[in-house]
This record gives C-alpha cells, sequence and structure tokens, in this order.
C-alpha cells in the first residue's frame, strides 16, 4: 500500500513541476510574448479588448503590476477550468479544441507503435539472450545501430523508398482526405494505410534498446541460483525460458518503458513533421513557427499530463508485477 | 513465446567468482586493477573505435584541407563530379565542405552537451547517493520529475521562446544538457548505492579513511566503466537531439551542424530532386558516428556485467569442450 | 539427534544400492584445463545417508551436479559411469540420456536441495506456483485440486503452515526457505536426494531443527541422502557413510563412526583436528589443533 500512495505523491509533485515550468518559462525568457501574440492576433483579425490582453497575461506574464503569486494562483485556476486562451494559428478556435481535435491522432499512432516495438524487443531479446552464441546474437548489434540512426533520416529514406519510389504507402498525411472523419470502416482502414509507414518507423528505431536491455538483463538472470533449481526440477525449457528466466529478466525494461513514454514522444513530434501527420506534434511546430505562444503552451501541458500520466500506469502496474517492491518503501 | 524444443536447454557459464578461483588455482596471475577496466579487443571494438576515430579526425581535419563550404555558385545543383566530390547544394555550395564543417559542428555540440550532461548526472546521481539521507531522497527527487517531464516538447518551448537571433551553440547546448541529464543521473546513483553498500567499502571506512579517499580509492574505479558507458550515451543523445532539433528549424542557424545540413537539404527537396548527394552523406555520418559510439558502449557493458564476456566466450569455450572430447 | 541413530554400516552395504558412480571425471575446459573431479567411484545404499564432506573447492558441489548434468560449459564430463538403480526395476544410464528422458528423470527419480536460504526460490511467483509447476510437468494428470493439496501437504511436512502458500520467497525467513526447499524436494517421492550444504548459511538452532526433519522424512519416506557440507562434525551426526574428497578424489569412504574412531587417511585426520571441541581446556584448539600435519605436503 505504502508503495502506491509514494508513487501517487510523487506524481502529483511532478504535475505541480510540469505546471509551475509552464508557467515560468514565457516569463524567464527574453522577448515579450504577450505583444508579439496580440500583434498576430490581431493580423488575423481577432479583436484585442482588455479582457484578451489579460487572458494572455495571465498565461504568458506581461507588464501589468501584479505580483508573480497572484498570477500564479489565478493562472493555475484557469488551467483548472479548461481556459488556455486562443489560439493565434488556428484563430477562432479555442487551444483546448485544437488539441482535442489532434490528441488522438498522436495517441493511437504513438501509442500502439511503442508498444509493439516494446513488445516485440523484449520477445526477440529473451529469444537471444536464452541461447547465447548463435546467429540471434547477430540481432543485437543490428538493431542497435538502427537506434543510433537519426530518425528523421530514416523515416524520410523509407519514404523515399516505399513511397516515393515503390508507391506502396502514402507519404503524408494521416488519412485520405476525400474521406469524411468518423468511425467507418473505409475511415479506419485508411487511417491504418497511412499510419503503417510511420509506425513501421518508430518500431524499426525503438525495438534495438529493448531487444539489448532485455538480452543484458537475460544473460544476467540465467546465472541465478533459481534458474539452477528450475532445471533440476526438470521443468520444460519453454517453462524456465517464460515464468522463472524472462519474468524476472523484464523487469528493468518494464521499469525503463516509463522512463522511455518521454523521449516516444519526443520522437513521435519529428515523425509527424515528416509524414505530416495531424497529430500534437506538428501543432506544436506550427505554434512555434508562428509564435502561437498559448498553443505551445497548452500543448506542451497535455504532452506532459499524458506521459505523466501514463508513467504513473506503468509504475503501478510495475508494482503488481513485482512483489518485492510493494515490501520495499 | 514459442514453444523451444527440447536441447536447448540455457547455459551461461560460470559466474565471475567461479572464474576468478579457477584463475587463483591455476596460478593465472590476475590483471591490475586498472588493466581489468579496460574492454578486451574484439573486432566489435576495433570496427567502433575505427568508426569513431576516423570521424573525428574528419571533423577535426577535414576543414583544414577542403574548400569554403559557404562559397555559393550559380551552377546550382549538381551531382558529384571531379571539382565537387559529393556534388553541391541547390545554391551551388560544395557538399563535402559542407559536410566536414557540419561534422566538426556537431562533434562540437556531442561533446559539450555530453561533457555538461555528464557532471550534472555526475553530482546529482553519485553524489546524493553518496551522501545518503536527506540529501539523496531530495536529489533522486528532483532528478525523476526532471526525466518524466517529456523533454523534446521543453526544448521546443524554450527555443520556441528564444528569439532566432540569438540562438547560438551555447544556448542549444545548454538547453539539452538541462534536459539530458537526468536518465543518466538514475543509473549512477542505483550504481553507488549499490557498491556503497558493498563491504569493502565499509571496512575502509571503519578502518577510518576519510570519506574523499574512500570516493577517490573504493568507489571511482567501479564507477568508471559506467561513467564512461553514460558519457558515450550522452555524446549519442546529444548529436540526435541537436540534429533533431535543427530538422525542426529549431537549431542554431549561426552554426553549420550535420543536423542543419538535412534541413537545408529538406527545405531545399533534395530527396524529392533525387539529390541524394546531399541528403544521404549528413545522416549517414550521424548514423556511423553512433554506430561506432555503440560498439565501444557494448565492450563496455562486458565490463560492467562479466557475465556478458561468459555469453561472448561461451562458443569458444564449447568448441574447445568437443574438441577435446572427440 | 535421539529419534534416530544412524544405521549400522554393515547393513547397508547388503541392501542393493540405488546409485553407482564408476570413475566419473569432470574437466573445466578452461585456458589451462582444470580436473574438478577425478575418477571418482562410489555406490549410495537404499535409504543410506552417505556424507560429502571436504573444504571449498574439492570438487564436491561439481560432482553432485555431474551425477544429475546440471554442470554447464566450460565444465565436461570426460569419462565414467552413472548408473541409477530404479527401484521399479531396470538400470538408467544417466550420462546416456536424451534431453527429454533427462528432464523427465529429474525430480522424479532424484532431486536436489540447494541452499534455499538465498537465491534458490524463483523471487517473482508465489511458493504455491512453484511447488505446483513441478506437479504440472511431472503429473499432468493431477486435478487442480489436486495439485493444491499435495503442494499444501509436504509444507506441512517439513513443518510450514499451508497459509504461506501465497508467499513469496522475500517475506519467508531463511530457515522456512530451507524448508519449502526440502518440501519441494519431496513432492513426487524421490529415491535419492542430493542436498547441498543445505543448512551452511542457517544459525546453528535451527539448522538442528531442518537436520531432524531430514532424518525423520527419510525415515517415513525412505529415501537415500548425498549429503554435501564441509562441516564434518555434523555428517558425523547424521551419515551412514562418510566420503572425504580432496583436489576432486575420494580419498576416503568409511562408515561415520569408524571415521570418527579410526581415520585412515592423513586428510580425513587433519580434517577432523581443524573443529575446535566443546570440551578440553580452553585455548587447546588454537595451540594445537591443526598441528603438525601442516609441515607435510598434501
Amino acid at each position: 500500500m505504502n508503495y502506491f500512495v509514494r508513487k501517487f505523491g510523487f506524481y502529483l509533485v511532478a504535475l505541480w513541476a510540469a505546471l509551475t515550468l509552464n508557467f515560468l518559462i514565457p516569463r524567464l525568457l527574453p522577448g515579450n510574448p504577450v505583444d508579439i501574440l496580440l500583434a498576430k492576433l490581431q493580423q488575423r483579425g481577432g479583436i484585442v479588448s482588455p479582457a484578451v490582453r489579460r487572458a494572455y497575461e495571465l498565461l504568458l506574464g506581461g507588464t501589468s503590476n501584479e505580483s508573480l503569486i497572484a498570477q500564479y494562483r489565478e493562472y493555475i485556476v484557469n488551467v483548472f477550468r479548461g481556459d488556455l486562451g486562443v489560439s493565434v494559428t488556428y484563430f477562432p478556435a479555442n487551444v483546448i479544441d485544437v488539441i482535442n481535435a489532434s490528441l488522438p491522432w498522436t495517441i493511437v499512432l504513438v501509442g500502439l507503435a511503442t508498444i509493439m516495438s516494446f513488445v516485440l524487443g523484449v520477445a526477440l531479446g529473451a529469444i537471444v539472450g536464452w541461447k547465447p552464441g548463435t546467429w540471434l546474437d547477430s540481432f543485437v548489434p543490428g538493431t542497435t545501430i538502427l537506434a543510433a540512426v537519426p530518425y528523421f533520416w530514416l523515416a524520410l529514406i523509407f519514404v523515399y523508398v516505399f513511397s516515393s519510389t515503390l508507391h506502396l504507402f502514402p507519404a503524408q498525411g494521416g488519412y485520405d482526405v476525400i474521406l469524411n472523419p468518423g468511425l467507418t470502416m473505409g475511415f479506419i482502414l485508411s487511417a491504418i494505410r497511412y499510419g503503417f509507414l510511420p509506425a513501421i518507423t518508430i518500431v524499426i528505431a525503438s525495438v534495438g534498446g529493448w531487444l539489448l536491455g532485455m538480452r543484458n538483463m537475460m544473460v544476467s538472470t540465467l546465472s541465478e541460483d533459481y534458474i539452477l533449481t528450475a532445471r533440476a526440477k526438470g521443468l520444460t525449457n519453454s517453462r524456465i525460458l517464460r515464468t522463472y528466466a524472462a519474468r524476472n529478466a523484464v523487469l528493468p525494461s518494464v521499469a525503463g518503458f516509463a522512463i522511455s513514454l518521454g523521449f516516444v514522444v519526443s520522437g513521435s513530434i519529428l515523425t509527424e513533421q515528416v509524414f505530416s501527420y495531424p497529430g500534437i506534434g506538428s501543432k506544436l511546430l506550427s505554434a512555434v513557427q508562428n509564435n502561437d505562444y498559448a498553443l505551445m503552451q497548452g500543448i506542451f501541458l497535455y504532452i506532459t499530463l499524458a506521459v505523466l500520466g501514463a508513467n504513473l500506469v506503468v509504475d503501478l502496474l510495475y508494482g503488481v508485477i513485482d512483489p518485492r517492491t510493494r515490501a520495499r518503501s | 513465446m514459442p514453444n523451444l524444443p527440447p536441447g536447448t536447454e540455457p547455459s551461461i557459464g560460470d559466474s565471475p567468482e567461479l572464474l576468478a578461483t579457477e584463475n587463483a588455482e591455476l596460478g593465472v596471475e590476475p590483471r591490475s586493477a586498472w588493466r581489468s577496466l579496460l574492454p578486451t579487443l574484439t573486432p566489435p571494438l576495433a570496427t567502433g573505435l575505427s568508426l569513431t576515430g576516423l570521424i573525428v579526425l574528419f571533423g577535426i581535419l577535414g576543414p583544414f584541407f577542403v574548400q569554403d563550404p559557404t562559397v555559393i555558385r550559380d551552377i546550382g545543383l549538381t551531382g558529384p563530379s571531379a571539382a565537387h566530390i559529393l556534388g553541391t547544394t541547390q545554391t551551388g555550395q560544395d557538399v563535402f565542405a559542407q559536410l566536414a564543417y557540419a561534422t566538426r559542428g556537431s562533434l562540437q555540440i556531442g561533446l559539450l552537451v555530453g561533457v555538461l550532461a555528464t557532471i550534472l548526472s555526475a553530482f546529482f546521481g553519485i553524489f546524493g547517493a553518496y551522501a545518503g539521507g536527506f540529501v539523496d531522497e531530495g536529489f533522486s527527487l528532483f532528478s525523476n520529475v526532471i526525466l518524466v517531464i517529456p523533454g523534446l516538447p521543453l526544448v521546443i518551448v524554450i527555443s520556441g521562446f528564444v528569439p532566432q537571433a540569438q540562438r547560438g551553440l551555447w544556448t542549444i547546448a545548454i538547453v539539452l544538457a538541462i534536459t539530458g541529464w537526468a536518465a543518466s543521473s538514475r543509473v549512477l546513483r542505483a550504481q553507488t548505492m549499490s557498491i556503497r553498500d558493498r563491504d569493502y567499502v565499509a571496512a575502509a571506512r571503519v578502518a577510518g579513511e576519510r570519506s574523499f579517499r574512500v570516493i577517490r580509492v573504493e568507489i571511482l574505479p567501479n564507477l568508471l566503466p559506467v561513467l564512461a558507458s553514460q558519457f558515450i550515451f550522452a555524446i549519442i543523445f546529444a548529436i540526435l537531439a541537436e540534429s533533431g532539433l535543427s530538422f525542426l528549424g529549431l537549431g542554431s542557424a549561426k552554426s553549420l551542424t550535420l543536423g542543419q545540413m538535412l534541413f537545408y537539404a529538406q527545405n531545399g527537396f533534395a530527396l524529392q530532386l533525387r539529390a541524394l548527394w546531399w541528403f544521404l552523406p549528413p545522416g549517414l555520418i550521424i548514423a556511423l558516428f553512433g554506430c561506432g559510439l555503440s560498439l565501444i558502449n557494448f565492450s563496455i557493458d562486458e565490463i560492467i556485467n562479466p557475465r556478458l564476456q561468459n555469453a561472448r566466450l561461451y562458443r569458444k569455450r564449447r568448441k574447445l569442450a568437443e574438441r577435446n572430447a572427440s | 539427534m535421539d529419534t534416530s541413530a544412524p544405521r549400522d554400516a554393515s547393513s547397508s552395504t547388503e541392501q542393493k544400492a540405488v546409485l553407482t558412480v564408476t570413475d566419473l571425471s569432470v574437466v573445466y575446459e578452461v585456458e589451462q584445463p582444470v580436473a574438478a573431479v577425478k575418477n571418482v567411484s562410489f555406490a549410495l545404499a537404499r535409504n543410506e545417508i552417505l556424507g560429502l564432506a571436504g573444504e571449498s573447492g574439492c570438487g564436491k558441489t561439481t560432482l553432485a551436479y555431474a551425477i544429475n548434468r546440471l554442470h554447464t560449459p566450460p565444465a565436461r564430463i570426460s569419462s565414467g559411469d552413472v548408473v541409477f538403480h530404479d527401484k521399479d526395476g531396470g538400470d538408467i544410464d544417466l550420462l546416456g540420456l536424451g534431453d527429454e528422458q533427462l528432464r523427465m528423470f529429474r525430480w522424479s527419480k532424484l532431486s536436489m536441495v540447494f541452499q534455499g536460504a538465498m537465491n534458490a526460490l524463483n523471487p517473482v511467483i508465489s511458493i504455491r506456483d512453484q511447488l505446483e509447476d513441478v506437479l504440472i510437468t511431472h503429473r499432468p494428470d493431477m486435478s487442480k485440486r489436486d495439485r493444491r493439496a499435495q503442494a499444501g501437504r509436504v509444507l506441512e511436512l517439513v513443518g510450514v503452515d499451508r497459509s504461506r502458500l501465497s508467499s513469496y520467497a522475500h517475506q519467508l525467513s531463511g530457515g522456512m526457505r530451507q524448508r519449502v526447499m526440502i518440501a519441494m524436494a519431496l513432492l513426487l517421492e524421490p529415491q535419492v536426494m542430493i542436498m547441498d550444504e543445505p543448512t551452511t548459511a542457517l544459525d546453528v538452532v535451527v539448522q538442528r531443527d531442518i537436520l531432524r526433519e531430514i532424518l525423520r522424512l527419510r525415515d517415513e519416506f525412505n529415501f537415500s541422502v548425498i549429503f554435501i557440507t564441509h562441516d564434518l562434525p555434523l555428517l558425523l551426526e547424521i551419515s551412514d557413510r562418510i566420503a572425504i574428497m580432496l583436489d576432486g578424489e575420494i580419498v576416503e569412504l568409511a562408515a561415520g563412526k569408524d571415521i570418527h574412531r579410526s581415520p585412515q587417511h592423513r586428510y580425513t585426520k587433519k580434517l577432523l583436528r581443524a573443529f575446535p571441541s566443546l570440551t578440553g581446556e580452553r585455548g587447546d584448539f588454537i595451540r594445537t589443533g591443526v598441528s603438525d600435519d601442516l609441515t607435510e605436503t598434501k
């Protein structure tokens, strides 16, 4: 019980830290974001009323005389109310609506691809680590080297080969634009077809890390005493591999999976750029190009929340699969 | 999990303690402490060292021997020729020259961030773990929070708020270092904690050794392989992250790096125009450098975890046993 | 130790042997090969407790592992035979068994007890799962209810409460873990149990309890034991016969009381003198313990 409470507490602290960071960044860096933003807003035909200026000042900091603490308090209240401002890039849409529209694309693509590469990497790593000194060992340097390749470069080459040259998959977009978005079979199939190449690129680039970690852990685990006991008990090889070796060896990988979620999100931004995928990452980039600070802040907040949430889930899961953690702390 | 056929029993060979005992019984002198910290020279390690070495040389010496990369000519996009080994960009700039300068730029940033990030992670990880108690808890909480906040979005947001004009190499380096040290510090902390609790450290302390000396003589030598490995990871991370940032247009426009080259190539429609000589080399250099570093890291892994050495020698030993049996 | 005294040596040699080891040699194939076990021969009688004593590195564990073919490269059996005489009739050549036959043989006819206090139990699955997977593997026709009943039964046999089935290894004390290891070894009612330093990591009071259990269970289930330890006085208490190992060879093999009263080999004598006594003058051991033999070569 103590373990779960501690974990929960930690994530509350992290959440607070993220919110505060989000609050502080625009105020700490050079330039006056509110003025720039309002200028852009006027260009798009927006009305700059004192209320609008006030709203932005709360988000980004400005020349008002209010104390930092008061601004902070109002900022937090606004965040919890869901008021993240109006987007300049997608004027007159609210930041929160822009995010909600693009979030599912990212979650599905990145979520599925990450889980696939984790499962694949760990399974391959277990098999490679089980019987060392065979041709399977060559998997290890092969996939690790793939992980050292700049992801977007690899993605672009894939686009070049599979899309432009072989015309197997579409190069850009999330779905065929003639279709209407919705939960229809045609739309879903189209989404899968468009998502295939980005997903495969993510998997190929990241599977190496999981494979290496699992394989190294398997090597360590196989010299433990309980493996000897399992062999002496006359258990079948597949049972020893599954329940004795892999079950123990996978623990650090699961812990690492939580950490990797942050990096996965980073990678998705590049993916969406290369494939023009309509997810939250590409919105972030448009926001940067357009000095749409409100959208930038809102997306950062969302991404952080998603990563924290996922991390919490994985950490709790770890507490379930390793009975010793519940005894510690 | 697939059903494995019988006859594929798991076997790894002996634990390092058993090997050491055997060797001692044979009268084989143990390698000196420092020698045993160095990896054995295997083909992967040799390959890694060569790759890394060659690219570093290229980055350091290349710029002295190539043309001026900034000269714009009106020959436009041309393929490899006698005058320009790797062809030219759409503005007629020599790709090979750019490659040399860009390699230097990327290496600089890699090294810079590597050093900064390692210093940060060593401080928060090693010192925190050794101090123990409240300091340790605080440092650990701090690094976990930083770790859990997504890195690239943070970097993008920070870069986004800094106006283009003020984004220099150092800005990028500092931002990357600040967002990238946390993972390493966890590893170093775990390693320090496991060493700190070992008997020979306790023995040294009981014998009255001063803390500083205990760290230097007992703990640090055991941490060196892990530190080296984390340093290498930091360099790989830095180069990849910087190239990603530059590719997104958020890098330091003032200096030329491999990522910047790819940015210009992408914006110059290099792939669509089939200008592979422009697009492939920068990414290839990053990939090969990362490869080389990873291969070196494999060998360091074997020092950190001697059982991996057994895994490698397993096949050799089995052949030896089979030969002796016949 | 009053519940059962060691059997009379003469009667055990009259009974048929359950395990015969002939001329067994094990080599470590490293850069300069090491002979860990050299031409070892002995016969284990039914219901006998055979002690195997020697200092660290003498090869007793290597020998035990080799009998069950648990050794791993670079260890290799270079010569010899290991024959198991099944009480259901028939002799089994252990070194000639195929992998699947070996797997089926293990635990059902010959089981092992390792130092459970260390790492011999799987830390992430419950005790019940570890006991039951033996039954799932070797008695696939058993129903789930019967398996559960059997698992609880063996635990109670060694004096561990049935409720411990749902515990994990780290929740048990050292003594309890050792008892669980013994219970696990009893599951299929094997004919031979090899125990490798089962009580070394436990304190002496717990050790005594465990040893009493072992003797009691041996009487109830009639299995033979090969008891491996460096603790010779312990073996003198419980073994029918004792084998002394030195540098991979068995230098002496005789009944417990003969070893005690009239040791033949130099090394046996040295071993006997290497343990302090609870009687006699204080300080005697230090001053006169491992005495004259130090000047002789082994």
